[in-house]
């Protein structure tokens, strides 16, 4: 996916990988997340970042909507992913049902 | 069984371990290779990054993504710092971290700027400054292992802020269908027929793929240049799903 309007972010979305690892258990940069907004679907590695402080801003590359907001507290990591309608996580190939045994 | 297909497990990949700086080289006048020991270390893909954090005296802590450069040796793994003048981490990184001293690492970090080396097709490899660092992993990480076609576009100001000009001029020769073309934006050496300046389609139609070869394109450095290429490449028809990127607003 190539940004349409990056709008003079500094980052994309692989720079989330490390601060999303606090939250989640699977790599979270090569989920799609689809835009509560305009409805577009994106790699979350291609989001249009912006940070890190006071926190991470990540917005969507085709209408600039905020899909997702980070923020670390001394005590607690605050997720806000209230502009994400869906977020579809690929399961690793290695963990797939084994279809051809069914 | 399936819990390998994370190095290291889950687990690992947010904990914060302890890194000992054991080797630095001089790449050019700003950017440094540092060599950090990581015990237990599980390897990682070309491309992934690492986050570094630093502790200061009265517990500070402050963070930054960098791209691991190299396949990992055992424990050791290869980052290189740009250094950005008037960085909070940067500069302590490139000239004041000496051999013993540690940081925090964690990772391997990422998944989506990545080149696994059973991947077959054509690669094209795009670098604008520091943002060849990452690309650098992939093409080390081929040598002797894929027979992968790849291409890289190098764009710099001038000749002296090349990183890894040496081994890519020798790697150019010996690893077989490895071609590299730097891309000079202010100061070119006086043989190269192409004036400086910023990348042009010209620039990436001499020395890229053709859309119908299908290759994957990698694409690194500041958000600028990231997105102009990308535009580029599209324009030329290049599918965008076949477009990897990955910026960065000059780490400082």
């Amino acid at each position: 996916m190539v940004m349409q309007s990056g709008g003079g972010a500094e980052y994309d979305g692989n720079l989330l990988s490390g601060p999303l690892a606090d939250v989640f258990a699977v790599e979270v940069t090569t989920a799609v997340a689809r835009c509560g907004g305009c409805g577009l679907s994106s790699v979350v590695a291609e989001l249009a970042v912006y940070g890190p402080d006071p926190g991470l801003v990540a917005r969507c590359p085709g209408c600039a909507d905020v899909l997702l907001r980070l923020v670390r507290t001394p005590d607690s990591v605050w997720l806000d992913l209230s502009g994400t309608s869906t977020l579809r996580v690929p399961i690793p190939e290695s963990e797939r049902p084994d279809l051809a045994q069914t | 069984m399936a819990r390998a297909a994370v190095p290291g497990g889950l687990r690992v990949r947010r904990t914060w371990r302890p890194a000992t700086l054991v080797d630095r080289r001089i790449e050019t006048p700003s950017a440094r290779t540092l060599v950090l020991e990581v015990e237990g270390w599980a390897g990682h893909l070309p491309g992934q990054h690492v986050d570094v954090r630093l502790t200061a005296e009265d517990g500070y802590q402050t963070s930054r993504s960098y791209s691991l450069a190299a396949p990992a040796d055992g424990a050791r793994l290869e980052l290189t710092v740009q250094r950005t003048a008037g960085g909070e981490v940067s500069p302590f990184l490139a000239d004041e971290l000496a051999p013993g001293d540690q940081v925090e690492v964690r990772g391997p970090l990422g998944g989506w700027f990545v080149w696994r080396p059973e991947e077959v097709g054509p690669v094209l490899l795009v670098a604008g400054g520091s943002g060849v660092v990452p690309l650098m992993a992939m093409v080390r990480a081929r040598a002797g292992v894929s027979r992968a076609p790849f291409r890289l576009v190098y764009s710099v100001r001038a000749p002296e802020d090349r990183i890894y000009a040496p081994e890519l001029r020798r790697r150019a020769q010996e690893d077989g269908g490895l071609d590299v073309a730097y891309v000079y934006t202010r100061a070119a050496p006086e043989d190269d027929p192409r004036p400086a300046g910023r990348i042009r389609a010209e620039d990436l139609v001499a020395h890229g793929w053709p859309p119908d070869f299908e290759p994957t394109c990698y694409v690194c450095g500041p958000t600028p240049f990231v997105e102009a290429v990308a535009g580029l490449l599209v324009a030329q028809g290049h599918p965008s799903d076949r477009i990897r990127t990955e910026r960065f607003g000059g780490v400082s």
